[in-house]
């Protein structure tokens, strides 16, 4: 079990814990500290995945988020996730990986055939290839590429897992852990500022792990330590790592997504996997750092061709060489340092560098030690299939068109340099409009729209020194304007190599007739031709040109490719890059779980329960619930086998015979108070209300300003100034809402305050021709004969004991009260009703009785009052003043509104009395007329009368009052059904009410 | 998400608030005559300008009251909250 390519010392991973795991199902082991990514390097492989397009073989490129290549299936602790991030994804015993986007196995996969077949596949070959015949999209094209593009596979299996959200507020956040932001959060902490560190790393440090530099003595990595523990001490700081600040929004408020568990091996129940932190922070650092960017060259994908900095991290971190004959590429003097660590581990690198012979403190040292330096050199293309096997080099001509001379070399790896990107996309998230810095070819921050600073590598500053003092600076300007102290801190001596000038340089040319592909954008398979195509067939825009190669689209966001990618459009195009412009970055910078963002909102946990003080009694009684808003609300009550259609006409008609009790707690309640109460209820509803004596109710329809319905319901008159209303259950909160608008902005000069009293009051209501019986042993010291209590009246009485509220109203249809006693003794009176009822045949009805009670009697509810009627429409113009002014009354004058044929709401019944009408259905004249058929109206309401048992619905129709007696289709193209009905009055109980009145 | 001060409860997430429309929209007085064009205006017509609006906004998960917010409908930048008896300038 040895690791061909693990150094003996080197690195900073626990070699007493090796980790097993495999890959594509072979057992290989790793060490408590690995990435996927190190553990698979240390083991001598690198062909991890094909590419997206092409199918070509793929290997890592980066140690980090800017890993475009290696995304891969893995599973562990029961799940499994794709695209995982191999260069990121911490090592755990068990874990499993897979490559993906092959078929039928990395090594030999038949969609390799497309590179091949290259010429079938060139920029917006989507576009072009997939565009006809339009059948074939479904049946071939489409199946053809999910099969050929798989990129992973998502479980079908549920989530066991669990997330978190969290909300915090902060003087300063900080964004990075590397030099700058370390100097930064210390600078902030000395000052007493609340600061949130955040490193997405597992390590903190950033660079400072692998530069070979010193500060105020200590190595990078024992100085970062050092102030870590030391923040970590202090209570007025947080200190996060595996936390990637993914998101900036707007009012400085940042999103964090927290790795909490993955790399755990044992871990509570309550522990979640990952967090994601809502924080919303006065000031914030963008120390994010730069990535390296690549030289672009031919097959320049193939496995064992890296980033140099991912190579030194591999050695410097992980303890892993990248390969043992390296070839260092480069146009710039940090690559050095990698060819130095090389050496230093006994491998002789050679290094081809763009630029011409000169010397640099790193350049001499890389001589002193013997390296093979060669200039004006570059790697033409790279030779090998699976894995870099030599690479045919030349020396380039002084203009760098053409190469003076061309040899082949052996070598099993290429690292390779094109200079350093910062990591803008936090900054530009925040509105930040960038600029273009000619000296490091790259954009960095220009003017803040937000509270944001960038500082160190992410602001363009390269070196060491620069990056600490921009840190403490900024760390202790920032957070002194916030907690207005300020603490002294002597910026640390630093020890770091000077770098000379980079080289302006970032393609190879090709010699003649060769052409083989020379890759800007792995992640998405975009070549150099493929953007030279897009330009040549007139696509200028930097927006267009991505969109139609899909440069920079994938999930790497473009990092290593977007600045080579505007280089070459600004050279074809003879812009200078700044002219060309960059895409925009957008969140989340890196991939994160949907897990995260749902967090706990899942299940029972989407939206808050809302539960009657009677819910436990419904649920003991086998009550089948729905949801009704957030409410939970009893259906139907089951008995035996019955079905929901059984058990609602049961419930139904023993309301009609004997009585039935219904749960109506959830009604909205508002209680109206005050000296303008009745005038701004006059306001508010479309009838009178100036006259309603106290101790009565009344039933009120309220309108939008668009004189468009907006609910209905009774209002009662509780005591001179005190008003007790109630709304349906769903528009409650508008309703409440409603109110609050006119008496706070429109009249503040009524006198009136309004409060939800909903969850104050449980309420029953008891219906059916024996309800007053029952209601006679409720209350045996009341009279509540019809002269004592007549309909819409109103009494506080004495319910054993406890408080009590009497309404005669009705929704039924049939003689009924309404009880509500205060939440707390709901159940109480709940009990009492269902042991006193049981002589009258009571029993207890839900939600679907209460519909087809409702529906029978033609009275209206949320499917007729559905945003788009007016009073007329649902026959309720009757409660419509003509003398007084109300909300939306102006609105009822429109022309629109008024025409003879309006709409209006009918009843429905089937010809052949048997077949139920769907709910949804389109009412026509002739089913088999001419596409497409007119539509006279819809059928809102659909139930089983019990009353006349057949089908009744309720519709609203077209020129519906003189629809009466006429013969037309119900139409349901979505049950497949057409039903030949017969249009009657909605009223199709008791019309004349005569039943609430008895 | 936007950070409101609602100037009964201080600093608030957006979370908590519901958002009313223009604020500058004047409702004609009740039981006065108004014009069917006036009506329609008030009704149905708002502006939506790019830049500075003064809009409604409820706090609805605090203290209900209603209140003006003047936001850059571009930007998000909130300029000024008041309550809905105050002038924003
Ligand atoms: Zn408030």
């Amino acid at each position: 079990m040895s690791q061909p390519f693990r150094l003996n010392k080197e690195g900073l991973i626990n070699r007493n814990k090796k980790i097993s795991f495999t890959f594509n199902g072979k057992k290989l082991f790793g060490y408590e500290g690995d990435t996927i990514a190190s553990a698979l390097i240390a083991n001598g492989i690198h062909l991890v995945g094909r590419s997206f397009k092409y199918h070509r073989p793929r290997g890592f490129f980066g140690a980090g988020a800017e890993e475009p290549n290696a995304k891969l299936q893995v599973e562990f602790n029961g799940h499994s996730e794709p695209n995982v991030n191999a260069t990121e994804m911490e090592l755990v015993e068990g874990l499993s990986a897979t490559s993906q986007n092959c078929w039928p196995s990395v090594n030999f996969d038949i969609g390799a055939i497309n590179n091949f077949l290259k010429m079938f596949f060139p920029a917006g070959f989507y576009y072009k290839t997939f565009m006809w015949p339009k059948s074939f999209w479904y049946k071939i094209y489409e199946p053809f590429i999910r099969k050929a593009a798989g990129l992973g596979v998502a479980s079908l299996e549920k989530d066991k897992e669990r997330y978190e959200h969290k909300f915090e507020y902060c003087d300063l956040l900080v964004t990075g852990s590397g030099p700058s932001g370390l100097a930064s959060a210390y600078a902030a902490a000395k000052n007493g500022a609340k600061v949130i560190l955040a490193e997405d790393k597992p390590r903190f440090g950033g660079t400072l792990l692998s530069d070979d530099v010193s500060i105020d003595n200590l190595s990078g990595k024992d100085w970062a330590e050092k102030i870590v523990s030391e923040l970590k001490s202090m209570p007025n700081v947080t200190v996060k790592n595996r936390s990637q600040v993914f998101g900036y929004y707007d009012h400085n408020m940042l999103v964090m997504f927290e790795r909490v568990s993955d790399h755990l091996e044992k871990k509570s129940k309550f522990t979640p996997r990952q967090r994601l932190w809502y924080i919303r922070a006065k000031e914030t650092i963008l120390s994010t750092g730069s990535i390296e960017r690549p030289i672009v060259f031919g097959n320049n994908d193939t496995p064992g061709i890296f980033l140099s900095a991912a190579a030194k991290e591999y050695m410097k971190v992980y303890g892993v060489l990248v390969g043992k004959k390296p070839l260092i590429f480069t146009n710039n003097d940090s690559a050095y340092e990698t060819a130095l660590d090389f050496k230093k581990n006994n491998v002789e690198p050679i290094i081809l560098d763009t630029r011409e012979e000169h010397s640099s403190e790193l350049i001499d040292e890389a001589k002193s030690k013997g390296i093979d330096i060669r200039f004006s050199h570059g790697v033409i293309v790279a030779n090998g299939y699976k894995k870099v096997k030599s690479a045919k080099i030349g020396k380039l001509t002084k203009d760098k068109n053409s190469f003076e001379k061309m040899e082949t070399i052996e070598c099993d790896c290429i690292c390779v340099s094109g200079f350093w990107t910062p990591s803008v996309h936090l900054a530009s998230q925040s509105g930040n409009k960038l600029k273009y810095e000619e000296k490091i070819d790259a954009f960095i921050p220009d003017k803040k729209k937000q509270q944001e600073t960038s500082v160190g590598a992410s602001n363009g500053s390269f070196t060491l020194e620069e990056s600490l003092k921009h840190g403490f600076e900024n760390g202790s300007n920032l957070s002194a304007k916030i907690t207005e102290t300020k603490t002294e801190i002597s910026i640390p001596n630093v020890n770091e190599k000077k770098y000379g000038a980079h080289d302006k340089f970032w393609c190879m040319p090709l010699p003649k007739n060769e052409n083989p592909k020379r890759f800007v954008d792995f992640q998405n398979d975009v070549s150099v031709s493929d953007i030279e195509i897009a330009l040549r067939e007139g696509y200028r825009s930097i927006e267009h040109v991505k969109r139609y190669t899909t440069l920079g689209m994938a999930t790497d966001q473009g990092r290593t490719s977007n600045l080579n990618g505007l280089q070459l459009v600004s050279n074809i195009e003879n812009k200078i890059v700044p002219e060309v412009g960059h895409t925009t970055f957008r969140p989340p910078f890196t991939p994160i779980t949907i897990g995260t963002i749902v967090g706990r909102e899942v299940g029972m946990e989407y939206m808050p329960t809302r539960k009657t003080p009677m819910h436990k009694w419904h649920k003991k009684n086998n009550a089948v619930f729905v949801d009704a808003g957030a409410w939970k609300r009893p259906r139907y009550y089951k008995q035996g086998n019955e079905t929901l259609f059984e058990a609602s006409k049961r419930e139904a008609k023993n309301v009609r015979e004997n009585v039935g009790i219904c749960d109506v707690t959830t009604l909205g309640k508002i209680d109206i108070k005050g000296p303008d109460a009745a005038e701004f209820l006059n306001r508010v509803y479309t009838n009178a209300w100036m006259k309603l004596p106290v101790g009565k109710a009344r039933y009120g329809l309220m309108l939008r300003e668009d004189g468009i319905v907006m609910d209905d319901g009774t209002t009662t008159r509780i005591s001179e100034n005190h008003y007790h209303m109630t709304t349906t259950t769903a528009q409650a909160g508008n309703v409440l809402s409603h109110l609050e608008y006119y008496l706070q902005i429109v009249w503040p000069e009524l006198n009136v305050n309004v409060v939800s009293t909903t969850e104050q009051w449980a309420g029953a209501a008891i219906a059916g021709p024996k309800s007053r019986d029952m209601l006679s042993k409720l209350y045996p010291d009341l009279d509540v004969s019809n002269d004592a209590l007549p309909f819409m009246g109103y009494k506080e009485a004495d319910f054993f004991g406890v408080q009590s509220r009497i309404f005669r109203i009705s929704f039924s249809g049939e003689l009924a009260f309404e009880i509500n006693v205060k939440s707390d003794h709901g159940i109480f009176m709940w009990e009492k009703m269902m042991e006193i009822g049981k002589e009258f045949g009571n029993q207890p009805y839900g939600t679907e009785a209460l519909s087809t009670l409702r529906i029978e009697m033609g009275h209206v509810a949320g499917p007729e009052l559905d945003g788009r009627t007016i009073p007329l429409d649902v026959s309720l113009n009757g409660l419509v003043s003509k003398k007084k002014d109300f909300i939306g009354k102006n609105s009822l004058g429109r022309e629109a509104f008024n025409i003879e044929s309006r709409q209006k709401i009918v009843g429905l019944i089937p010809i052949d009395r048997k077949s139920s009408i769907p709910e949804g259905s389109h009412i026509v004249q002739d089913q088999n007329a001419k596409l497409p058929i007119p539509k006279l109206g819809h059928v809102s309401s659909s139930c089983w009368s019990v009353e006349n048992n057949n089908p009744f619905s309720l519709a609203i129709m077209k020129d519906g009052k003189n629809m009466i007696g006429k013969k037309f289709f119900a139409v349901s193209p979505l049950k497949n059904k057409s039903i030949e009905v017969e249009v009657i009055s909605s009223h199709y109980v008791d019309p004349e009410g005569k039943r609430v009145r008895s | 998400m936007l950070y409101i001060k609602c100037p009964y409860c201080g600093l608030r997430a957006q979370k908590e608030f519901s958002y009313g429309g223009d604020a500058t929209v004047k409702r004609p007085n009740i039981n006065e005559e108004v014009s069917s064009k006036d009506w329609d205006n008030f009704v149905y017509m708002r502006k939506s300008p790019r830049g500075k609006h003064v809009e409604l906004w409820q706090h609805i998960a605090g203290c209900r009251q209603w209140i003006k917010v003047q936001r850059d409908t571009a930007t998000h930048e909130i300029f000024q909250t008041a309550k809905v008896t105050e002038e924003i300038r």
